[in-house]
């Protein structure tokens, strides 16, 4: 109860980078199997770890360091990114694992791939969620007790699963379609289990550092530590928890150092500590510290992208569906594969990004669209990515052939499980059928029984109702003992 | 017999089937031996096939035309080149590169002639048509300059300069149809482009087309006499197969191949169609749509909205080599243009053992009897056809065995001779 009149501001830093894919033609088709642009990705991700990861985590460090343990941050690595520190740059899981010894950096879980399988089925989503926290434990030696999923793609189905899998938090988007009226200024829960908590981005605040920082045409340009301090300390009368949630590139890559933006994240913690009511704590803490104040309705799912806050980005038109289905069709038969490269192919090839670079939404959104983008069109994205994947699909026809006995097999299966629901459908229909016709017996005799008693004073019919009253009450008892028996 | 020809483009700077034929023809023609052939075209790279025939190119000379003279026996013709920005044909595949990258089109490359100033600058649209009337005028001089007995115009960018070339000099004009807006806008003809057309045909002393498809819109479409209009067949050269052993495929699945510029007039949308009906009854198939065009992102969209996006590529433009290794790896060539005056692409299939689906709308069909001919828009037959000649191995060893015989047959020395018989006739009249 200490902690009630407390505010909290919640960083949280989005790290991915996808595995970029290399022209692949129509003519390598079942000659190459290698599907990456090693180059794009060897200097993309060097350049970014000497731009952004390696000095903005000595600056987080420092920061921890300094405030003695008010300073925290919340991180998401998505596991492509992982894989690549790994490949390329490893110093940069050094530095995060100096990061994570602190004790005040938490880490949050995620796909693997930093996919759309949660879109598409609980299973795939729920077995890359435990690839991912296999990893982090692997590699940073935590064990996540929060969960953000790719691009923060949040519905009220999803947010049930995370809760299902254990995770006490998640985050999402502030989307204004969402909250209406509501303010993403407080936590909220699940609407289908309660125990998860959501907390929503504040993607005015957000995007002020993310995508307006060195704009100068900005009429708040130049933005200062002290200048935004003060916007997060006018919040604290209407609201309890501001959600700062940005990709971590932001620092260093998509606003270079010369722009002040290092500078901005050095002395921006200070700032808030010294001069406002606000706190600094990780999503867990906050789910921990706050009562959330009412469950936040998510019916179809949202994401941060773009203006519309939804999964259009990805699949907002016929290609990127028709490379999403094809995509997907294949997880059954993957998982009967044994090989190392097609597994480790499968979870490459998930990357939302290559869905991505397919988006045909070029106006008000085009320039984030075009970042870190290796594609001329969207259509060339399409071309070849699906070239790779018939060359993927080939591969697995060779491992696991799709013979007719497998397609016999799979019919047959999908019948089975037809049957399944259809049976527990049907099961259900009956138990409820049963319930209603036990139930109004008592039910409408009770009255019956009442007027007997009633009729009871009335000499006239006196004997015949006794005759009926204690008949029926036996009955009562005999029913209400055989209800106890079943339930034992 | 010398001829002056004007042409527009030249190997391996072509974009269609104009340069092609152009080629071939003036191939067919240095084979013949009493023909020398002057070939100008607007811009010359320099490194034009000289294999046949000795080409000279001029385009490092900022000025606007130059004739170099050989006298040495076996460089049986020369080539003028006027200095130009102009892009080769009515291609819509380079003016879809060109308009949406960012090609340096400001440019203005001023040229020069003894008589006084000649500016080529160049943009398509419009300025297509100021680069034709351009390349008449400096025409009229190069007619000046060289001798020779008739003049040979093909397609309708370089019938005005033909017609200068014929005014100036006094010698008869041949034009060659390749093609008419009617074929290339698919019936909203561009009125400038007929006009062009009709002047040229009006003014010609003969008129060859590729085809009695293409004869006939000549006559009926531009109102021109029966007797004036005489059909040429193109041809193909001979390729070397050895090199098709050497291209493995890496999958099982047949191919069915489309290959050519994705636009209107070759009918992509049909082949799309048509692939889908057979992958609902078979899936050992890919189906490859090579090329690239102003139709392509429709088709793209289309294909992926019928969800057979799996077993239906896009490669892009092809080039060089490329489409040999294409072919070399289809089962059956597909060409279900909507209106094609002749088609080499069909020939240039059988010659590498690929059976071919062709439209009835084509000139090629008038002369190829061992190729399934459908109507553009029958899908269904269209579907029939490939599914009948990827299951049934006897049809299709056929159809390779014949077809490769009949295209053998096709020489452009043949048609270079019943182009020389035209030569005569117009000379005798003269």
């Amino acid at each position: 109860m200490k902690h009630v009149s407390r505010k909290a501001v919640c960083l949280h830093f989005e790290v991915h980078q996808p595995f970029r894919l290399k022209s692949y033609r129509f003519f390598d088709l079942g000659h190459d199997h290698y599907y990456y642009d090693d180059y794009a990705n060897e200097s993309i991700m060097q350049r970014i770890a000497a731009r952004c990861y390696i000095p903005a985590n000595k600056i987080l460090l420092d920061l921890i360091r300094k405030h003695k343990g008010k300073f925290k941050v919340a991180f998401s690595i998505s596991g492509l990114a992982l894989d690549q520190f790994s490949l390329y740059t490893p110093e940069v899981i050094d530095s995060f694992r100096q990061l994570a010894a602190t004790g005040s950096v938490e880490f949050l879980a995620e796909t693997n791939s930093h996919s759309l399988a949660s879109l598409k089925s609980r299973e795939e989503f729920e077995k890359q969620v435990n690839q991912h926290t296999q990893k982090m434990k692997d590699l940073l030696g935590v064990e996540p007790t929060a969960i953000r999923n790719t691009e923060m793609i949040y519905s009220d189905q999803i947010g049930a699963w995370m809760a299902d899998m254990g995770f006490r938090v998640t985050l999402t988007e502030g989307a204004k379609h969402v909250l209406g009226w509501k303010s993403p200024n407080f936590v909220y829960c699940n609407s289908i289990n309660p125990r998860l908590k959501v907390l929503l981005r504040n993607f005015v605040l957000s995007d002020d550092i993310a995508f307006r920082f060195s704009n100068r045409d900005w009429c708040e340009w130049p933005l200062t530590a002290s200048k935004y301090a003060g916007w997060i300390s006018q919040l604290a009368s209407s609201g309890e928890v501001v959600n700062i949630f940005i990709d971590y590139e932001t620092f260093g890559e998509h606003h270079r150092s010369e722009s002040g933006i290092m500078d901005f994240l050095a002395h921006f913690p200070g700032a808030v500590l010294k001069s406002t009511p606000f706190v600094f704590m990780t999503p867990t803490e906050v789910a921990d510290h706050f009562q959330p104040i009412a469950p936040v309705q998510v019916p179809s799912p949202i994401s941060w992208a773009d203006e519309e806050r939804d999964l259009t980005a990805w699949l907002g038109n016929e290609l990127q569906t028709a490379a999403f289905e094809k995509l997907y069709d294949l997880s059954e038969r993957i998982n009967t594969c044994a090989g190392e490269e097609l597994k480790k192919d499968w979870v490459y090839l998930q990357s939302s990004d290559h869905f991505y670079y397919m988006c045909t939404k070029f106006f008000s959104d085009g320039a984030v669209h075009a970042y870190f983008n290796p594609y001329e069109t969207p259509y060339d994205a399409f071309m070849n990515y699906m070239n790779i994947l018939s060359d993927f699909e080939l591969r697995i026809n060779r491992e696991a052939p799709c013979s007719e006995e497998f397609n016999i097999a799979r019919r047959m299966k999908e019948a089975a499980r037809d049957k399944d629901f259809l049976i527990e459908n049907l099961q259900r229909e009956l138990d409820q059928l049963r319930k209603k016709v036990r139930k109004p017996v008592p039910a409408k005799k009770k009255p019956v029984a009442k007027k007997a008693a009633v009729a009871k004073k009335v000499p006239a019919k006196k004997a015949a109702a006794a005759k009926k009253v204690p008949a029926l009450k036996k009955a009562a008892v005999k029913r209400t003992a055989g209800k106890q028996v079943n339930k034992k | 017999m010398r001829v002056l020809m004007f042409g527009w483009e030249f190997p391996p700077h072509i974009s269609g089937g104009l340069g092609t034929a152009s080629y071939g023809l003036t191939k067919g023609m240095a084979s013949l031996g009493n023909v020398n052939v002057i070939f100008v075209v607007p811009k010359a790279w320099g490194d034009e096939d000289q294999s046949v025939v000795k080409l000279v190119g001029a385009n490092t000379v900022p000025v606007a035309y130059k004739t170099i003279h050989y006298a040495g026996g076996k460089k049986s013709f020369e080539k003028i080149e006027v200095d130009s920005r102009i892009i080769p044909y009515t291609d819509p595949e380079e003016f879809w590169a060109y308009t949406r990258g960012e090609i340096d089109s400001r440019k203005i490359v001023v040229s020069t002639d003894e008589k006084g100033r000649i500016e080529f600058s160049g943009k398509y649209g419009s300025g297509l048509l100021e680069e034709i009337r351009k390349y008449a005028i400096v025409a009229s001089v190069i007619a000046h300059e060289n001798e020779f007995d008739v003049i040979h115009a093909h397609d309708w960018l370089a019938y005005p300069a033909g017609i200068e070339a014929a005014r100036a000099s006094g010698k008869p004009l041949v034009i060659h149809v390749h093609a008419t807006d009617f074929d290339r806008s698919g019936g909203n003809v561009n009125p400038d482009v007929y006009a062009i057309e009709k002047s040229g045909m009006d003014f010609a002393s003969r008129i060859i087309t590729v085809s009695n498809l293409t004869r006939d819109i000549v006559i009926n479409r531009y109102n021109i006499d029966p007797d004036k209009v005489v059909t040429v067949y193109n041809a193909v050269d001979p390729v070397e197969i050895a090199d098709n052993h050497l291209i493995s495929r890496g999958f099982d699945e047949k191919v069915v191949t489309f290959l050519g510029r994705i636009t209107l007039q070759k009918g992509p949308e049909y082949f799309i169609e048509a692939a889908h009906r057979v992958l609902k009854v078979m899936n050992n198939v890919r189906f490859v749509m090579a090329g690239s065009g102003d139709m392509m992102d429709r088709m793209i969209r289309r294909a992926a909205a019928l969800r057979i996006t799996d077993r239906f590529h896009f490669t892009g433009f092809l080039r060089g080599n490329d489409v040999f290794r294409m072919l070399a790896m289809s089962d059956v060539y597909i060409m279900p243009s909507v209106s094609e005056p002749f088609g080499i692409s069909p020939l240039e299939a059988m010659q590498s053992n690929v059976p071919v689906i062709i439209s009835k709308q084509s000139g090629v069909a008038e002369i190829l009897t061992h190729a399934v001919k459908v109507d553009f828009w029958d899908i269904d037959a269209m579907a029939d056809a490939i599914y009948g000649i990827l299951n049934y191995p006897a049809l299709s060893r056929m159809f390779i065995r014949n077809g490769r015989e009949e295209v053998i047959a096709l020489k452009w020395e043949n048609s270079a001779r019943q182009v020389r018989t035209v030569y005569r006739e117009v000379l005798a009249r003269n």
